[in-house]
């Protein structure tokens, strides 16, 4: 579904990615994990071409997006949730998914405003309230639903635990169970490794912009060693 | 009392046609951070064009009213036009070059106007149907404006339901939020701003319609209202439509009530009233804080370079050239020379404020005017000798950023540069308007050199050795502490204050240096040209030392001086072979544009590192080998 081979990212003159190649297949979570600095968002972001520049091959549904702008990668069915998360503050939480909005797609989930308020009960309480007076954890399932809105085949979520407490934590990941098990794709961002561990199947490491390891998320949780080189703090 | 209730409906009819415009340059600066030089321009082609169908279209009388939706319309494709040949090719490029930009489709629009409809006032049709007057409290009262200030309200609540109530409108609020992220979410960005900037064409269009039956069509109206309406855009908050209407009728009602108070003088009153309110609330009635860094918004992340040593030589040869140029040039040849060379000081003063201090000034004529008049009036009213006459212009330009500066330092960004356009405005008025002190119109004549400076060679040496010496003084002044805190302050506020800068007092500082060397500028001019006129302070004059400082590029010291030279000799060149130069100039900064973003001197310095780079490596090779 998602192929990234050998991909390169620049911010400006310097080279914050060297030769990343990754894949994820419909219906499986992946993780990206690395520690601070160690390249994660900039690979989401040269995927889906924001800010960064970049080179070397990302196939996604069987078409080259590389030389593609973000919006049209999107419409194929790519989904992008930022860090930052990025709600527009004084959009309504229905205008922030109205937003998001994209016509349906054959063979994949669909989504519409109810089903994604019992995917987030939270949201459903706060409808016309502005997306600038939601809690983080609030915020941080609205812009989740919000790209979910577009029908994505395939999602890219940058590090959706960050700072969030340990019981919104949880229901962000039965939220992504929830996800994966309509047959999406997902591909995740995290530094948390228990968070990582409740959701992934596969998983990369990542550090100073190269993929350092890859393999199921079972064989990681299982190798000490390479736990420690990579992912000790 | 019944005249006072007129008057206050005439101000409410300018508010409604000043709401219009507004509200488009507001909705486009909103979703693409441009701001629109050219929005008065789509105004004023918008009552050119409805004049041309009533006058030619030979309908008869009723067709006031298909006009006025035809012309709207005509606007709005050609602003559509304007978006996808030009604006969509700088959305990228920093703020400053794109109002540059658009300042230049300003000039071509000029021209276009004067080639098409020649130069005189046309006079415009009643509104067939609205012609009459109506008896309200005693007074008569236009039908027209009546119509115009119910069209206000109507305009004002299709625009709020077509942002609140369709897809595309909520689409439009999120780009003004955050048009990355609306991109990410799978919106083409470059239909949308094509559409917000055709929405805005038809409203600037429609407003310059409906002036049609209120007065004559001129092409002036282009600047007039573009100044106007950046005071409304400002004082309403930018982006903000709402802002705008109330901002709108605040100006209005100003006019309207100032004429009666202080005729000769409702300009100053309206930015003295956009001075206060922006103090008071540094983002406008309805505006929020913008989060741009005053650094991104002009140096595009460059950092200022010192040039590399070989340069050293380089100047020494321009400076014996300069020296050698009474032996090597005609007469006219030193003219030009010395017209270029007060234009460089001005551009380094101008490039001190904006490049290194962050503050883009859109009203550095102020100071320059000012000097101007302070040395000329010194010449001519108190009978100085040009000597003591010269040393009055810095002072008059410093004094006057003293005033100007501590309003401006207040203020950040657009915000900011918007006050300093108001504050030239408000110089300008004085000018033209204080006939007594400044003549007006008619200018100061007369204003000659002391005896030995009289000769064209002894002036230039005279200004050689003032400019040339200012500049190395500004020179100094960036690579000195004092120009490190101001580049500090420039590239993020919050950090300066951390370590206990007060930033407001450096760029309080920076403000009145420049307006001194601004002013010094000025005074030479006046003892140049023998005459002072307002325009040394208007809006075009500003954007000359604009046009001087982003030509050669804002990163480099040396960049303002050589924009000077080339903007100079081009203006010189262009206008002995056409009359029609301002177009010329408009699409040459246009290219210029597109072409450097970064400006000719840093685009050379990069073509040279890039060259110098690979020099080394065939040395090694050949040594190898
Ligand atoms: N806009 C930018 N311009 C220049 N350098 C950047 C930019 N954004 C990130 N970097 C640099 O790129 C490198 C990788 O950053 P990235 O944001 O991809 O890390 P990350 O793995 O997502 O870290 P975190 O866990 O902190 O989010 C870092 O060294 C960072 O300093
Ligand atoms: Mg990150």
């Amino acid at each position: 579904m998602l192929a990234v081979k050998s991909l390169c990212g620049y911010y400006g003159q310097a080279q914050i990615l060297n030769d990343v190649s990754l894949d994820a297949m419909q219906g499986e979570v992946v993780a990206l994990i690395g520690r601070n600095g160690a390249g994660k968002s900039t690979t989401l972001k040269a995927v889906i071409g924001l800010e960064a520049r970049r080179k070397g091959s990302v196939i996604f549904d069987g078409c080259e997006v590389i030389g593609k702008p973000t919006h049209e990668i999107v419409r194929m069915g790519l989904g992008y949730v930022p860090e930052e998360r990025r709600i527009f503050s004084d959009l309504t939480v229905e205008e922030n998914l109205a937003v998001g909005r994209r016509p349906p797609r054959p063979y994949t989930p669909q989504w519409t405003p109810e089903t994604l308020y019992a995917l987030f009960p939270n949201l459903a309480e706060a409808r016309k309230r502005p997306g600038g007076r939601m809690s983080g954890g609030e915020q941080q399932m609205l812009t989740i639903a919000r790209s979910l809105m577009g029908n994505p085949m395939m999602l890219m979520l940058d590090e959706p635990s960050e700072g969030l407490s340990p019981k919104i934590v949880e229901q962000m990941a039965s939220a992504i169970l929830r996800m994966k098990a309509e047959g999406l794709g997902i591909v995740v961002c995290e530094q948390n490794l228990h968070f990582a561990k409740l959701i992934s199947d596969r998983a990369y490491i990542i550090e100073k912009g190269e993929i350092r390891y890859g393999g199921t998320m079972a064989e990681l949780a299982a190798d000490d060693e390479v736990r420690n080189t990579y992912l000790a703090v | 009392m019944e005249f006072l209730f007129s008057q206050f409906l005439t101000g409410l009819a300018s508010a409604s046609s000043l709401f219009l415009v507004a509200s488009g340059l507001s909705i486009i600066f909103g979703v693409s951070r441009i701001v629109n030089f050219a929005h008065g321009s789509l105004y004023m082609l918008g009552a050119y064009i409805a004049y041309s169908l009533v006058e030619h279209s030979g309908l008869g009388g009723g067709n006031f009213w298909i006009a006025l939706p035809v012309a709207a319309l005509g606007v709005a494709l050609l602003g559509l036009l304007l978006e996808v040949t030009l604006l969509r090719k700088i959305y990228h490029a920093p703020e400053l070059l794109q109002l540059l930009a658009t300042f230049g489709v300003v000039l071509v629009v000029q021209d276009a106007v004067l080639m098409i409809w020649g130069p005189e006032d046309l006079l415009g049709p009643r509104a067939p149907g609205l012609a009459g007057a109506v008896r309200l409290f005693h007074q008569a009262i236009p039908q027209y404006d009546l119509f115009l200030i119910s069209l206000g309200p109507v305009v004002l609540a299709l625009l709020w339901l077509l942002f609140h109530r369709t897809h595309w409108g909520t689409l439009v609020r999120a780009a003004t939020h955050d048009r990355d992220m609306v991109a990410a979410l799978g919106v083409n960005q470059a239909s949308l701003f094509t559409g917000v900037f055709t929405l805005g064409a038809l409203l600037a269009g429609l407003g310059g319609a409906l002036q049609l039956p209120r007065g004559a069509v001129s092409h002036a109206m282009d600047l007039q209202i573009i100044v106007e309406v950046f005071v409304v855009v400002v004082i309403g908050g930018l982006g903000n439509v709402f802002g705008a209407f109330l901002a709108a009728i605040i100006i209005g009602e100003l006019n309207a009530f100032g004429i009666l108070v202080f005729p000769q003088m409702t300009l100053v009153l309206t930015f003295l009233a956009m001075a206060v309110i922006l103090v008071v609330r540094p983002w406008g009635l309805r505006g929020k804080p913008q989060s741009l860094a005053h650094g991104a918004a002009v140096a595009g992340g460059r950092v200022l370079r010192r040039l590399p040593p070989a340069a050293g030589k380089a100047f020494l040869l321009v400076a014996v050239l300069l020296l050698a140029l009474p032996w090597l040039g005609s007469g006219y040849a030193l003219n030009v020379a010395t017209e270029m060379a007060i234009y460089a000081l001005f551009a380094a003063s101008l490039h001190l404020l904006s490049g290194i201090g962050g503050m883009v000034s859109f009203g550095h004529a102020a100071y320059f005017g000012l000097g101007s008049y302070g040395a000329a009036l010194a010449a001519k009213s108190l009978g100085l000798p040009m000597e003591l006459a010269l040393l009055a212009g810095p002072l008059t330009g410093a004094l006057g950023a003293l005033v100007y500066g501590w309003f401006c330092v207040r203020l950040s960004g657009v915000y900011l540069s918007m006050l300093t356009l108001a504050f030239a405005q408000i110089t300008y008025a004085v000018a033209f308007q204080w006939s007594s002190l400044t003549g007006g119109d008619n200018g100061i004549l007369g204003v000659w050199p002391s005896h030995w400076a009289s000769g064209p060679v002894a002036f230039y040496y005279l200004t050689l050795v003032v400019c040339g010496g200012s500049i190395l003084i500004l020179r100094h002044i960036v690579f000195s502490p004092f120009g490190y805190t101001l580049r500090a302050c420039r590239d993020s506020e919050i950090r300066a204050d951390a370590i206990g800068i007060d930033a407001r007092h450096h760029r309080w500082l920076a403000f009145i240096l420049c307006g001194f060397f601004a002013g010094l500028a000025g005074g030479l001019f006046a003892f140049f040209k023998g005459s002072v006129f307002p325009d040394s302070a208007s809006i075009g004059t500003s954007v000359d030392g604009l046009v001087m400082v982003l030509l050669g590029g804002i990163q480099t010291l040396t960049g303002p001086v050589v924009g000077a030279v080339i903007y100079t000799a081009l203006r010189i060149f262009v206008s002995t072979y056409t009359d029609y130069w301002r177009a010329v100039i408009g699409v040459v900064i246009i290219l210029l544009v597109v072409a450097f973003p970064q400006g000719i001197v840093a685009w050379t310095a990069d073509r040279f590192q890039a060259w110098r780079a690979i020099r080394p490596a065939v040395k090694t090779k050949e040594k190898a080998a």
